[in-house]
């Protein structure tokens, strides 16, 4: 079945790279380089999550969900992530660079 | 099977991110592995819809979808200054 493998791919390069994202969180150096290996794969591995599940559903009030579920995130997400690196920056979070290691 | 996957993949996302949050060094991390958790949750509750077959659990996956960033700003505001109740001219000030 052609709809099961796409679903199959989608929501194992989402898994894949919400563990990527996992492991950035935890080899980073300092805060920025964290959120940014956090932020950057939470919005992919979110919209192939939803992508792999509509395809399941198919045209119904399912899919309609997971399509607002997936613009909701789609905004916030990337607004969460700046809100933190700017609090971040206010609170006097200094960035890694390599002469302070 | 291919929820099993999904969610065993969710379960370890959520792992690494929970130590994070336990043993992150400054509040910031803090948060942003709690963020992560966020959308890791919705994520969850999403495949967990498709795995018991009851779709009206999306519509708990979106209300937490719209509780974790408000959430997440209403820390923010509570790290940066202190308190709920100032605006933000007053940085640092407290009450006035």
């Amino acid at each position: 079945m052609m709809i099961d493998l796409l679903s199959w791919i989608c929501l194992s390069l989402g898994g894949l790279l919400g563990i990527i994202g996992g492991i950035g969180m935890h080899r980073f150096p300092d805060f920025y380089t964290r959120l940014h290996a956090a932020g950057t794969t939470d919005t992919l591995c979110a919209t192939l999550f939803l992508l792999g599940l509509g395809l399941q559903a198919g045209l119904t009030l399912a899919s309609f969900k997971l399509f607002l579920i997936f613009a909701f995130i789609f905004f916030t997400s990337p607004t969460a992530s700046h809100s933190l690196a700017n609090a971040a920056m206010l609170g006097g979070v200094k960035p890694w660079t390599r002469k302070n290691d | 099977m291919m929820y099993t996957v999904a969610i065993l993949a969710i379960l370890v996302t959520i792992l690494l991110a929970l130590t994070r949050a336990l043993m992150g060094p400054t509040v910031y991390d803090r948060i942003a592995a709690i963020n992560m958790l966020g959308t890791k949750t919705i994520l969850l509750i999403a495949v967990f819809a498709f795995v018991t077959g009851r779709h009206d659990l999306l519509d708990i996956a979106l209300v937490y979808a719209l509780i974790n960033f408000i959430g997440i700003v209403a820390v923010l505001k509570l790290v940066e200054h202190g308190n709920f109740y100032t605006d933000g001219n007053n940085v640092g000030k407290g009450e006035e």
